[in-house]
């Protein structure tokens, strides 16, 4: 199907945006939620949302190894790595109540902005590109720029792990919908291996019981005091 | 194409990568410090045919930037293995390091080093990038391992800093891909280096321009380009300082080089970007905030940071620049930098160990307390600070003129920026190395110890008083080519 010129009307199209759709609304709800396990579940559907568009990008293109990078998403940061950070939150007995730097509304409506920036920057530069891989890589591009807002407007470490992820969910999304694009899987391996470095990261480096939080704020002695 | 590892050119990088799984499971520290210097001692020797041995695979790209980056990489990774050996002894011994840490160490010296290696020899975007983010996996729990409050931090903020990079140097190669792919067709061609070099004039602008942004953004991270440097200063205060070493040159340059590929394809397209401007912008930028940022520092090692940070932003003015002379001055500023630095890193890490302490009150009058350990310090400083007859003086002079030959008025901010950091280092220099003795607290280095320091600055001399004309032939072709 890949030779078909793809518009509005043809399912292949309209799933593929459905799909890339439910990704970026997601990184939405992960914007606003106040309590850690809410954002974590959110982030595991997110992860569903985007194993999904890779399956469906799979069976359009015809490219079965598509499916492998779609198993992957599904498995590890739809399963292995939200079941980790839940084991987490319970272990290191963390505060499970959530403050943005930022209120709500302020940070939905850069959200907003960041997807606006995005359409504005990705479609007029891929006239030539099939429809279906400019639109995606618009929402890709937005899923990105929102796991950054997310880095910048949550304090606590395991939040920005998983503005850090939702972010590498937005790669692998832009990833996928290059029709014909070479060592997906093998990227999208690679990028597991920062993603559970990162979950990792937070155990291995106990921030926890070395800080009395896992909130980033207390982590400024060094900066300060110019040393 | 894997089998591409095992051929000579291949082994530079594949042999550091073996020699660190070897380490992890080596529990003795005399044994996995001597293995540390034979894998790394013989990875600069491998490295040693590759000026005769140029090619172009699937995986591995073997030109002159290439063999350029990997010589001057494979060189600090030796000097500060066989550095490396005393300072972790003393490391260990004073319970700064746990034996489990030290074990540790060796593993990821190799395993950071071997990473950088295959980074530079790649011919695949895809294995650049896969390349780049071990070795700042690798990077970030060496600066991790002292364990103390301040190094769990350090190495957080790199990793948050350095993973958004990478990230975003991810973004910018898929579009890279999909720029290159309708003039190379789909598949691995639009992601070789090689293939993409001679295409390069018939690739979609647009997004060639928009790759080029985040490929700048991404890879300019790890350059510790301002204004995304801030992971640099404290991953060099509290890391092993012979890491430091390593760091502070050689995954600079890795960036850079793959920066300069980029801005290859950029140059060769006539529809795209001038990629000039925005490099010299993040390069000034860099200069002028590292060079005032000087004044404020009073820990030695960060000091020192912010210097290479200053540096990095001179190579890349440079790189902006363009044009065969000043990409010749910035070629040779990277690699003199990158050696006298090394050479300040090796000696600030035993003066804090001399001292029990690495902020300049606690070492002062250097030259007073340890002659040689202090008169090698003033030498690097005086090196790095652009002063003849080393020869940073050379390169610098010959960026600034080449600045004043194409855009003139760059050359005022150039000039501030150069004249406040060199004056910031002279006055830590007479801090540091004259004045009265600070009190020794830990072990002094043997004359043997500072021989890698030594050996850097030898090199930096010959090469700023007589470079041999089949160096400056080297140098010459290399900014030909790029």
């Amino acid at each position: 199907m890949t030779g078909h010129h793809l518009a509005f009307g043809h399912l292949s199209y309209d799933l593929a945006h459905l799909l890339g759709g439910a990704v970026l609304v997601l990184s939405f709800v992960l914007l606003y939620q106040r309590r850690l396990t809410a954002v974590i579940n959110s982030y595991a559907l997110q992860a569903v949302a985007l194993a999904a568009a890779a399956a469906w990008q799979a069976w359009v293109q015809a490219a079965p190894h598509l499916y492998l990078t779609a198993v992957l998403a599904l498995a590890a940061k739809g399963i292995a790595i939200p079941l980790a950070m839940h084991a987490i939150v319970r272990r290191l007995k963390v505060d499970r109540s959530l403050e943005s730097a930022l209120g709500i509304f302020p940070s939905m409506a850069l959200g907003v902005g960041l997807v606006t920036l995005s359409i504005l920057v990705v479609l007029p530069v891929t006239p030539q590109a099939q429809t279906l891989t400019r639109e995606d890589l618009a929402l890709a591009l937005s899923v990105v720029l929102m796991g950054l807002l997310m880095m910048i407007t949550r304090r606590t470490a395991l939040t920005q792990v998983i503005g850090f992820m939702s972010l590498e969910n937005g790669l692998i999304l832009a990833a996928v919908s290059v029709a014909g694009m070479p060592l997906v899987v093998e990227l999208s391996v690679a990028v597991l291996v920062l993603l559970a470095f990162a979950v990792f990261g937070v155990f291995f480096f106990r921030i926890r019981d070395r800080f009395d939080s896992l909130d980033i704020g207390h982590l400024d002695r060094i900066g300060g005091g110019h040393r | 194409m894997i089998g591409e590892l095992v051929t000579p050119s291949g082994l530079v990088a594949l042999l550091p990568l073996l020699a660190a799984i070897v380490l992890a499971c080596v529990a003795d520290r005399k044994l996995g410090a001597w293995i540390n210097i034979g894998a790394a001692s013989i990875t600069f020797l491998l490295a040693c045919r590759l000026p005769w041995h140029q090619g172009t695979g699937m995986l591995l790209l073997v030109d002159r930037l290439a063999t350029h980056m990997v010589l001057l990489t494979a060189f600090v990774g030796m000097t500060s293995a066989w550095f490396s050996r005393g300072y972790i002894d003393i490391e260990a011994t004073a319970g700064r390091l746990r034996p489990r840490g030290v074990r540790q160490y060796h593993a990821l010296f190799q395993a950071f080093l071997g990473f950088m290696l295959l980074a530079l020899l790649s011919n695949n975007l895809g294995l650049t990038w896969v390349a780049m983010e071990a070795a700042t996996i690798a990077a970030v729990m060496v600066v991790g391992l002292p364990g103390t409050d301040e190094a769990v931090e350090a190495s957080w903020k790199m990793f948050v800093l350095c993973g958004v990079g990478i990230a975003l140097a991810l973004f910018g190669t898929i579009v890279l891909y999909l720029a290159a792919m309708p003039a190379t067709g789909e598949g691995m061609a639009a992601m070789r280096w090689s293939a993409m070099a001679p295409q390069a004039a018939s690739f979609k602008a647009p997004l060639l321009n928009l790759a080029f942004v985040f490929l700048l953004i991404g890879y300019g991270t790890k350059a510790a380009l301002a204004p995304l440097h801030a992971w640099m200063p404290d991953a060099h205060a509290e890391g092993p300082t012979p890491v430091s070493a390593v760091l502070s040159g050689s995954i600079l340059n890795v960036a850079l080089a793959v920066l300069l590929r980029v801005r290859g394809l950029m140059a060769a397209n006539d529809a795209a970007l001038a990629p000039g401007p925005p490099m010299i912008g993040l390069g000034l930028l860099s200069l002028l905030l590292a060079a005032f940022s000087l004044w404020r520092r009073r820990d030695a090692k960060r000091f020192f940071a912010f210097s290479s940070v200053e540096q990095s932003g001179v190579a890349a003015f440079a790189f902006g620049i363009g044009g065969p002379a000043a990409m010749f001055a910035g070629m040779l500023h990277l690699t003199l930098h990158t050696l006298a630095k090394a050479a300040i890193f090796h000696c600030v890490g035993r003066a804090s160990q001399l001292k029990g302490g690495q902020r300049f009150t606690d070492i002062t009058g250097l030259i007073d307390s340890h002659r040689a350990l202090g008169l090698t310090l003033a030498a690097a400083i005086v090196a790095v600070s652009g002063l003849p007859p080393f020869g940073l003086f050379s390169s610098e002079f010959l960026i600034v003129a080449a600045t004043i030959r194409t855009v003139p008025w760059l050359a005022i901010p150039l000039g501030v920026g150069l004249v406040v950091g060199f004056w910031a280092l002279m006055r830590r220099l007479i801090t540091l190395c004259l004045g009265t003795p600070s009190p020794n607290r830990g072990p002094a280095p043997a004359l043997i110890d500072l021989l890698p320091a030594w050996l850097h600055l030898a090199l930096v001399l010959i090469l700023g008083l007589a470079m041999p004309g089949f160096v400056l032939a080297w140098f010459s072709a290399l900014a030909g080519s790029l």
